[in-house]
């Protein structure tokens, strides 16, 4: 569900349109925005505290046969919310091994690139610092 | 007292639209768009993002375009729309530890596991002004190399394994929370943490600054600074199981400050603590800075008066909008205040005149 909530805009459901596994539903919950309280620990292990919030949409639908699936996205994205709510379900369903092929493993790979391009242009700007031995004895 | 007024409604609405007329600039200039502020302008909308107190990049571009770039401004729009949105919940808590780094230094440690990562930094440049970026905006591919995953531990830790640096053990007391509850004095530390991460980055870094001059002077070191993205989890209650609802980039800071050690424990390095929205360095350290000076009680140090030690003073003076809103209020109309004050002053002269002419 991390892909899903990560995915750039459109793209979940392009990739569901392609598929051609988008489904009829029924609302159990129509997209919604809210907030989440981002939460950290004092010196990045200690005690909890409040670090501030994220805008997060939510929703939830059934399929025709009763499966329900729920959606969780960062930031205000009704469409993309009800995108990840059909994978989610349809992931539940027979067409799983299908849909992870379609939607789940691309959606990773281009994570994964845009991840690697950060890391690999992280990694030129590593340093060796020198301490240099002052001149007096 | 506050007396209402009322009318000007017609001059009000026509500053309104001046107001527009005026954000947009010289028509013959291309409109900026939201988009572009949020790429091009991306450390403003860190900044607004951090002091909003709510992550989301295309809001504060909005929020900057709409405020005509007067940060301060657009903090408000921010907070403001907060308000609206229903509370899903709490996440549970970042680990920073395994964060993403795009950028990872240490003042303390040329040689750490992980290596010190510059990332796009402006340190050391020269600040010189660049005549290029007037003429095109075209900038230079960035270089890559070749790297694998590798983790990145933190200082912290390596001092912590030796003992020479107080631990930071978990604790997962549920912290206060100010959105919810107004701030009450004492302030524990996790509430100063979310007041501090929230506040004014010229206030905060004016309050370190004034500790590195000797008011409440803690010797602090950038044990840490890094800089990258974290995925974000919450227990989803129709799932019964921790989810992943996103990924934020954030900014933490660990100082590593003045050791103590008392009759009973040996001199250890104590801890200062920073972690702000987005690439906000600045603020990340000065939030450390400022939070290592209010734990002078706790730490067992004096309280030698000065102003980045009083946690009363910091929090209450440190949040722009309740300070922009309490200072900006005073130009709105005042007309029946400020006349019962002049009839008073006019009536005190009245009657030092009558004095004197009695004398």
């Amino acid at each position: 569900m991390g892909l899903l909530a990560r995915a750039p805009e459109g793209r979940v459901a392009a990739l569901l349109a392609e598929a051609g596994a988008a489904r009829k539903f029924d609302w159990l919950r129509a997209p919604e925005i809210g907030s989440v309280m981002v939460r950290g620990r004092a010196g990045g292990t200690g005690a909890l505290f409040n670090l501030g919030e994220m805008a997060v949409t939510r929703c939830s639908l059934r399929l025709a046969d009763g499966t329900v699936g729920h959606g969780y996205v960062q930031g205000r994205r009704k469409a993309e919310a009800e995108a990840a709510a059909q994978v989610d379900a349809l992931m539940q369903t027979g067409e799983a091994a299908a849909i992870r092929a379609a939607v789940l493993t691309p959606l990773e790979a281009e994570e994964t690139a845009r991840r690697s391009a950060r890391a690999r242009k992280a990694a030129a700007t590593k340093v060796e610092f020198f301490t240099l031995v002052r001149g007096e004895d | 007292m506050y007396v209402a007024v009322k009318g000007g409604e017609r001059a009000i609405e026509n500053a309104h639209d001046w107001l527009a007329e005026e954000r947009r600039g010289d028509t013959s200039v291309a409109e900026l768009t939201v988009p572009q502020i949020r790429e091009q302008l991306s450390l403003a909308v860190n900044r607004v993002m951090t002091e909003g107190s709510l992550y989301d990049p295309d809001l504060a571009a909005l929020a900057i375009k709409q405020a005509r770039g007067d940060l301060i401004e657009a903090i408000f729009l921010i907070r403001a729309y907060r308000t609206t949105l229903p509370r899903f919940g709490y996440s549970d808590p970042v680990d920073t530890g395994g964060m993403a780094c795009d950028r990872r230094i240490s003042a303390t440690f040329k040689d750490l596991p992980g290596g010190q990562v510059l990332g796009p930094t402006f340190d050391y440049t020269h600040r010189l002004l660049d005549f290029k970026l007037a003429a095109d905006g075209e900038g230079p591919q960035a270089p890559e190399r070749d790297t694998a995953p590798a983790p990145v531990p933190r200082v912290t830790g390596f001092l912590n394994r030796e003992g020479l640096i107080e631990a930071a053990p978990e604790d997962d007391t549920p912290p206060p929370d100010l959105t919810r509850e107004p701030l009450e004095m004492p302030a524990n530390r996790a509430l100063r943490l979310q007041a501090l991460t929230r506040a004014d980055e010229g206030f905060t870094l004016g309050m370190a600054y004034s500790t590195q001059r000797g008011y409440a002077r803690n010797h602090a070191f950038v044990g840490e600074l890094r800089i990258g993205t974290v995925p974000v989890e919450m227990e989803v209650a129709e799932l019964g199981f921790a989810i992943e609802i996103g990924e934020v980039t954030l900014t933490e800071c660990e100082t590593v400050n003045q050791f103590k050690g008392s009759k009973t424990e040996p001199p250890q390095f104590t801890r200062g603590y920073g972690l702000v929205f987005g690439q906000s360095e600045r603020k990340a350290i000065s939030m450390a800075l400022v939070d290592r000076a209010m734990r002078w009680e706790e730490l067992g140090e004096d309280d030698v008066g000065a102003p980045a030690q009083d946690a009363e003073f910091v929090l209450y003076h440190g949040d722009n909008i309740q300070a922009t809103g309490f200072l900006e209020h005073i130009k709105l109309p005042h007309y029946v205040d400020f006349q019962s004050e002049l009839e008073l002053v006019r009536k005190l002269r009245r009657d030092a005149g009558d004095q004197e002419a009695a004398e």
